[in-house]
């Protein structure tokens, strides 16, 4: 397992290289001069000037990279021009937001999944196969940031249940209680769609798993059947669907940005959509990065599961 | 056949229909008798549906809701479509390569794909416009940019099966030509696997379009696409819930056609799936 660790971090080594050098990319390959995209029509040519010395513009392009990844590795991701601020701080406050906003839904969707897809092969062609059948086309349909406003405003406007957006609420708020009224619409609405995937897909490869013969004979042996359908099926039909939750959970925090931005979430996606539309381009070098190596580490961890539940690939 | 198969059949022509009369309106807009969709009337601004001269009601300009649906359609459908049928040209043709020759261009295609898939799919496609700035254009390109991988993995895998095979290895030793073997030999074997998958992606890419229009970054004011008519209906959705459950409407009832009409193809045009 260590070796097989070691080989994986490796790996990660080339892919962390490509993405850097596409965010690099896209933020400076972009057609007209950056410093004027930044600053505006109104910048004069003494600011634009300046910010491209400050800026490192001046220099040919791989200089200006090798220039920004060293500052990268050392934790300096620039300033903000929007905010005047380290970038690396703004976005590391954000993130816990983010996290915790995407780690809510891949729960949710993996445990709502993971039900409802172990149902529906329990009871294959029954009303809860056939809604969940239903809701799967639905959820592939629905537009994230429209099912978002949908249920805020049931749940929010005209039930008054839940709070409509934020985090905390603006008086009296910051407790647990509070955060977690405040979550649960932005987690729903992220995990609607991944939770009918997760149990499609469950779904499947249970109907595989309870097809073969050791299930037969666990029937035979007189194993009553849960311990049939989560022992013996689940159990075996788990390797696909770690495989689907990892997808997932990359999907999930790409999503979040949209959900975020839905209800107001103070999360990494809201600060990268503001810092486009302010042209602050190292504020959104900065959360694309940091996202994009959350996103690097979730597929490290879920190909570490892998391994751990099927010690064949460890020796690949 | 079954009553089941029957059912998902009428389905699927019901979705065929929904997608025509979609397409229609979007292609009749300039001729159909719609109001202007930019002129702005303040005073009878938020109209609930039903409203003498307004059938679905107004905006928070007072633009008739409608008008502006029909014609946001245009956008969003071809948006879509567009951006779709970039992501498979690239992919498909970066596919075929990275299948057919093996070596450095082989390696230089397929690490290309893993480090765009290395992404989440919205973020990188968020990230290019925000290297091109704001505007449909741009989100059309960075959405095609992001798109392709899928399309190139899907190809490149079907055609190293196909390299194998024994048809291939015959034209091969009669003499014949790279590029005669791939469109006669490989390039139909990609059709119909190619065709589910643009069929499955429109409705995504519309997805994605209309999402980065949400967030602002797609089409600007005051162009009428689904996306940005939901960002800015969402403002005025205590009072005027209509105005953004519209466009959102709009955009699923789309998508869900385009899905069912690409199940469908799939289990005519692959069977054995």
């Amino acid at each position: 397992m260590r070796r097989y660790l070691a080989r994986r971090l490796l790996l990660l080594v080339p892919v962390l290289v490509g993405v850097s050098i596409v965010i690099f990319g896209v933020l400076h390959l972009s057609p007209g001069d950056p410093a004027e995209i930044m600053l505006g029509s109104q910048a004069t040519k003494e600011d634009l000037a300046r910010l491209r010395e400050s800026l490192g513009l001046n220099e040919p392009l791989p200089v200006q990279y090798v220039h920004w990844i060293s500052h990268v590795v050392r934790g300096d991701l620039g300033r903000s021009l929007w905010m005047k601020r380290p970038v690396l701080p703004e976005v590391l406050g954000r993130l816990g937001a983010t996290l915790l906003l995407t780690g809510t839904a891949l729960l949710l969707s993996t445990v709502g999944g993971l039900a409802l897809g172990v149902a529906s092969a329990a009871w294959p062609r029954s009303w809860l196969d056939r809604s969940s059948a239903v809701a799967s086309l639905f959820g592939a349909s629905m537009p994230s940031f429209w099912l978002g406003i949908v249920l805020m405003v049931v749940f929010a406007l005209w039930l008054g249940w839940l709070p409509a957006s934020g985090m905390y609420a603006s008086y009296g708020g910051g407790g647990v209680g509070d955060l977690l009224a405040h979550l649960i619409l932005p987690a729903v609405t992220l995990a609607a769609a991944s939770i009918t995937i997760i149990a499609r897909l469950t779904r499947s490869t249970m109907l595989e798993a309870l097809g073969q013969d050791f299930v037969r004979t666990a029937r035979a042996k007189g194993v009553a059947e849960a311990g049939v359908v989560l022992r013996h099926g689940l159990k075996n039909a788990l390797i696909p669907i770690v495989t689907v939750v990892g997808v997932q959970a990359g999907y999930l925090l790409g999503g979040a940005v949209l959900t975020e931005t839905v209800f107001a979430w103070p999360g990494v996606g809201t600060l990268m959509v503001q810092g486009i539309l302010a042209r602050d381009f190292p504020l959104v070098q900065g959360c694309v990065l940091v996202v994009a190596l959350a996103f690097a580490v979730i597929n490290l961890a879920v190909d570490l599961l892998y391994a751990w539940l099927d010690p064949r690939i460890r020796y690949e | 056949m079954n009553s089941r198969a029957l059912w998902r059949q009428g389905l699927a022509v019901t979705a065929a229909f929904a997608l025509v009369a979609a397409v229609l309106a979007a292609v009749l807009a300039p001729v159909l008798p719609l109001a202007d969709p930019d002129t702005v009337d303040t005073p009878n601004r938020l109209r609930p549906p039903g409203s003498p001269g307004h059938t679905l009601g107004t905006d928070e300009f007072g633009r008739d809701l409608l008008a502006r649906l029909v014609w946001g359609a245009r956008v969003s459908l071809l948006a879509g479509a567009a951006t779709a049928a970039a992501s498979m040209l690239i992919g498909v043709l970066l596919g075929v390569i990275g299948g057919f020759y093996t070596g450095w261009v082989e390696a230089l295609v397929m690490r290309l794909t893993d480090i765009l898939m290395a992404f989440p799919f919205i973020l990188l496609a968020i990230a290019i416009v925000g290297g091109l700035g704001p505007g449909l254009r741009n989100a059309m390109l960075a959405i095609a940019i992001v798109g392709f991988p899928i399309y190139t993995r899907l190809v490149r895998g079907i055609v190293l099966s196909l390299r194998e095979r024994e048809f291939v290895e015959a034209a091969r030793a009669l003499g014949a030509p790279d590029p005669f073997i791939l469109a006669r030999h490989i390039l139909p074997h990609l059709l119909s696997p190619v065709i589910v998958a643009f069929s499955l992606d429109v409705g995504f890419k519309i997805l994605a379009t209309a999402g980065l229009s949400f967030l602002g970054l797609g089409t600007q004011p005051p162009t009428a696409d689904w996306g940005s008519m939901l960002a800015t209906g969402r403002q005025f959705v205590i009072l005027s819930p209509h105005v953004a459950m519209l466009p959102g409407l709009a955009i699923f009832v789309v998508v869900l056609a385009l899905n069912l009409v690409g199940d469908a193809l799939r289990d005519l045009l692959d069977p054995r799936s």
